[in-house]
């Protein structure tokens, strides 16, 4: 089961722009890949990423199989309001992992 | 005389290689010619021809390893609710699969994203930018491969 990871400022002034880390552990198998016997190795990646602030989509990544393994982004929002961040990556098979945490604008 | 590495072993250690190297060596993948990826390009702007600037792309000239390429794209315009930054489309041509990522924004933050993809080969990448207006830019930068990084 891959680990997500975040980290991004608990708070920030209101309007300032911060940056948000993301993390998990998967192999992106790219589904060209084949193993000694010549068989293709299905592809299982993360083809989904969506970060939300306080219910509203603020930033989606359509991934593909030339996404390295354990994908990681880095990308910017503006502190607005307070609220959960919330991050979801979605599987290939139809996981979805998620992760909620809490921004605190002053 | 037997071979010391089981069966078993060999496979795990065949299966081992980074994806991105595979991709170079698997038989029969086939690459995408720079008319079909003006096409994909043109496909993810809706029909925008793009035109050179705005956008920035920020990778290493030589990549001693095609599985991990770090990337930082953005592009220098506002991200105001009527005016912003829609997506950004990164393409690696020689790729049996062009496409490797898109990025959808609102009218937050700034337009840059960081990652890592994945190169097949030495080859050109090419980032897209739509904008709110309906525009389109994009940059091309050219990615050295090291031979032998796939260790093969």
């Amino acid at each position: 089961m891959p680990t997500p990871k975040v980290k991004f400022p608990e708070t920030a002034a209101r309007g300032e722009i911060i940056e948000i880390k993301t993390l998990i552990d998967h192999d992106m198998e790219s589904g060209q890949r084949k193993d000694m016997n010549g068989v293709l190795l299905p592809r299982r990646i993360i083809n989904r990423f969506t970060c939300a602030l306080n219910g509203k989509v603020v930033f989606t990544a359509e991934l593909h199989p030339g996404i390295s393994a354990n994908p990681g982004l880095t990308f910017y929002i503006t502190a607005s309001e307070s609220g959960p961040l919330d991050f979801t990556w979605e599987d290939d098979d139809g996981s979805r992992y998620t992760l909620s945490r809490p921004l605190t604008v002053k | 005389m037997p071979s010391p590495q089981s069966p078993r072993r060999r496979a795990l250690i065949l299966a081992l290689p980074a994806a991105g190297c595979a991709l170079a060596l698997a038989p029969g993948a086939a690459l995408a010619s720079r008319a079909e990826a003006d096409e994909a390009a043109l496909r993810l702007t809706g029909g925008a021809r793009p035109k050179d600037g705005k956008v920035r792309l920020k990778l290493p000239e030589i990549a001693d390893s095609g599985a991990t390429v770090p990337f930082t794209v953005s592009v220098d315009h506002p991200m105001a609710p009527d005016n912003y930054v829609k997506a950004i489309h990164v393409l690696a041509h020689d790729n049996p699969a062009p496409q490797v990522a898109s990025f959808h924004f609102t009218p937050t933050g700034k337009a840059e994203v960081s990652g890592r993809l994945r190169l097949a080969r030495s080859q050109e990448v090419r980032a897209v930018a739509l904008l709110s207006d309906g525009s389109a830019w994009e940059t091309r930068r050219e990615v050295k491969v090291t031979v032998g990084g796939c260790g093969g």
